[in-house]
């Protein structure tokens, strides 16, 4: 074959827009890492990324082993291993499939393989539901994941090359899940900016596994019994690692706004109108779009309402959460999930912002709304509703009860 | 993005021994490990890897060489050794080996024929791992070896039965009782013939016993060179779950074959090649009777004549009646038969 010698004129480098789904989005941003190795089981919703993937690996876009799997466990074992030798990886599941993969997705963050995953949130079996609740993502919240939520087809694109950067850090080496709410996002296109590939190779250097490669140069033995002579001191490795999450991130979305021109300034939450907010709502994906609008539409009323979306939930951004609520009159979470026996009979994130509030200076009402589970919309009528309860605790000082079921069909 | 031209489905070419003297002094599955006295499992370890050579990765599925044999600080393992989940080794070999694939062929490491070997125990391999396994065979550009150490018991846990238990076994499963003599009623699965029938696209499935050492490990080095995905049932006397004692383990796996209840044997590209004493057997010898095996073993003590007669009469149906005696147990219909 002949050796190209022409000379280019060096071209203008600049990002292309495209009409594409959060799972589309994910896709082109693997196709930008160039993974490796990638595994598919089909499971609604999230197998839109893997129909994506296929294509993409059928038309010479990326070069990877594209493997079907025989089911999910299998599916996240094979990718597991094809990180240990170093190859850079991506898997995905949803609802029950995820649940079906658990003892794999257990032992991954145990083993410090720096995988991403996509969830496409899903409801629980049974009974069978396509729509989105967020407990499929949220059952891995103790085990050393890193968990986010999107809420677009760009933070979907942005994001899967923020948790490449993130996961695949030495001070890291964790797996990351990014959660894409079932439907709303996985098959809703939006304009995205999908970047050229310089400006990716220029923020995400090559996965290097170091001294943890599995590879007769480097004859290791990885994961022997240990017993209770080893296993808190791991343990306590695994929380050291999470916890030094809290730099690694902020870091990589310093530099993403650095390489890219764009992103955001905050990676663990947004904030919308939340500066002189009295009420302020807060959760987790793409309810955000109908909460927006109906804080607009409340603010015509003078009713001085904000959000707060949750991008991070694992870790916890619970200090960075209590600045932000600090001049709040009263809370109301938004839960996509259940957690079922809880505190208050909350719902998890609810659980969670509690928890993070109790050492705080200012504590305000809390009150936790269960909403548009299994993918039943979250409706503006919804919102209104969550922020009259909210501003009759905001004035009473105290919140008459701690938890409400919205839209539910008595 | 091109893929580079390196051919990465290459193979090492590893010759057979020609007989004891010749096999190679180097050993990488070396002290550390605690197994019991008489383990023929820890043999098949260090037999394996002394066939695969240094450059292996091996993965282990949890079981007794993983929980016995590979414990923190006091590896065995001179080569690369990575624990998989109890269900995993198929998909431990199939992404250990599309992982090293993908790099080579996108040249992010140094292209060369790297062996890999995932070994699960019969509860792993037979039981939980078996969708893996079978996944796994039918994925031909991926080199690896899975083998199955059968100790015909969750050995590690206190011997319980697995799929692989044979008829009538006493485990703490399948206690004889007052009332009920035999708890463990199922007869044992057929893996090799099992994944051989199944899997044509798999080049390579072979029984092996650790009593024939020599034939054990050239069959791990045909394994390894012939390409794709391929399988080894390991038939593994245990005096802990067989209760016997710790140095009747060699004199058990011969008698296993020699009974004709484990058949030794290979299938290479579809056509099956019977070695050593089960040859013998296709060729006319007469089978010891079982009861020789079953009765120096404690897990069988309260056989009466009558099981004995049962378990003589099944094994009797694998070399009468089965199409290819020992491996396929099913036969034509004698009257479609021209």
């Amino acid at each position: 074959m002949a050796v190209e010698t022409k000379t280019r004129a060096p071209e203008v480098l600049e990002e292309k827009e495209m009409l594409i789904s959060g799972s589309e989005a994910i896709a082109e941003a693997l196709t930008l890492a160039d993974i490796d190795v990638v595994t598919a089981y089909p499971i609604r919703p999230y197998d839109t990324v893997m129909q994506a993937i296929a294509k993409k690996i059928a038309n010479g876009k990326l070069v990877a082993e594209y493997i079907v799997a025989e089911g999910e466990h299998s599916q996240f074992e094979i990718v597991k291993h094809a990180s240990t030798v170093g190859a850079r990886v991506f898997c995905g599941s949803s609802g029950v499939g995820w649940m079906y993969a658990m003892e794999a997705i257990t032992v991954t963050p145990a083993l410090r393989v720096p995988m991403v995953a996509m969830v496409g949130n899903r409801a629980l079996d049974d009974p069978g539901a396509f729509g989105v609740e967020h407990n499929d993502a949220l059952s891995v919240r103790d085990l050393g994941w890193l968990l986010c939520w999107i809420d677009s087809s760009q933070e979907a694109m942005d994001t899967t090359l923020i948790a490449y950067r993130v996961a695949e850090d030495r001070r890291i080496f964790l797996p990351i899940a990014i959660s894409c709410d079932g439907a709303f996002l996985t098959h809703s296109q939006a304009i995205t900016r999908v970047p050229p590939k310089e400006w990716v190779d220029k923020f995400l250097p090559p996965y290097n596994r170091g001294d943890l490669l599995l590879h007769p140069d480097n004859p290791i033995t990885v994961a022997p019994q240990v017993n209770e002579d080893w296993v808190i001191e791991i343990r306590r490795q695994n929380n050291a690692a999470t916890e030094r999450a809290y730099t690694v991130i902020p870091e990589a979305y310093a530099e993403f706004q650095k390489i890219f021109g764009r992103g955001t300034e905050n990676p663990w939450f947004e904030e919308y109108m939340t500066e002189d907010a009295e009420i302020i709502l807060m959760g987790m994906g793409t309810l955000s779009l109908p909460v927006k609008v109906a804080i607009r539409k409340m603010r015509e009323d003078g009713k001085k309402v904000g959000l707060i979306r949750l991008r991070w939930f694992r870790p916890f951004p619970y200090t960075q959460l209590a600045k932000a609520l600090r001049k709040a009159k009263a809370i109301g979470v938004i839960d996509r999930d259940y957690s079922f026996g809880s505190p208050f009979g909350s719902g998890v994130v609810a659980t969670e912002v509690r928890a993070a509030l109790y050492n705080a200076d200012h504590r305000p009402p809390l009150i936790g709304f269960i909403c548009g589970l299994g993918g039943r919309e979250v409706t503006l009528e919804d919102v209104y509703k969550v922020t009259e309860i909210c501003y009759t605790a905001a004035e009473a000082g105290r919140a008459e009860k701690a938890t409400y079921w919205l839209g539910v069909r008595e | 993005m091109a893929e580079a031209t390196t051919f990465v489905n290459a193979t090492q070419m590893l010759e057979p021994f020609k007989g004891v003297k010749k096999v190679t002094i180097e050993e990488y599955f070396s002290s550390g490990h605690r197994t019991c006295q008489g383990c023929e499992s820890a043999l098949v370890m260090k037999l394996m890897v002394k066939a695969a050579g240094p450059r292996t990765i091996v993965l282990g599925s949890t079981g007794c060489m993983y929980v016995a044999n590979t414990t923190y600080y006091s590896t065995p393992w001179v080569v690369p050794w990575m624990h998989t989940q109890l269900g995993s080794s198929g998909s431990a070999a199939l992404g250990t080996a599309a992982g090293l694939k993908a790099l080579m062929k996108k040249g992010k490491m140094k292209a060369e024929p790297i062996n890999v070997i995932a070994f699960c125990g019969d509860g792993g391999g037979a039981d939980m791992g078996l969708g893996a396994i079978s996944a796994t065979l039918t994925h031909k550009e991926y080199n690896s070896l899975i083998l199955l150490y059968d100790n015909e018991s969750y050995a590690n846990t206190d011997i319980q039965l697995s799929g692989m238990t044979p008829y009538g076994a006493h485990t703490t499963f399948s206690p004889p009782g007052s009332v009920k003599r035999i708890i463990h009623t199922r007869w044992k699965k057929n893996m090799a013939g099992m994944l051989a029938a199944g899997h044509s696209e798999c080049r390579y499935v072979a029984t092996v016993c650790a009593s024939y050492a020599v034939e054990m490990m050239n069959k791990v080095r045909k394994a390894l060179s012939i390409g794709g995905p391929t399988f080894i049932h390991s038939l593994d006397p245990c005096p802990k779950g067989w209760d016997y004692d710790p140095m009747l383990s060699h004199e058990l796996g011969e008698l296993a074959i020699e009974t004709g209840i484990f058949p030794l044997y290979e299938v290479e590209d579809g056509v099956v090649k019977y070695y050593g004493k089960t040859k013998a057997i296709v060729d006319g010898r007469p089978r010891k009777p079982v009861r020789e095996y079953l009765l120096k073993q404690g897990r069988f003590a309260h056989f009466i004549e009558e099981d004995l007669a049962y378990f003589q009469a099944k094994v009797d149906v694998m070399w009468e009646k089965w199409e290819i005696p020992g491996v396929v147990s099913f036969r034509k219909d004698s009257k479609q038969t021209t």
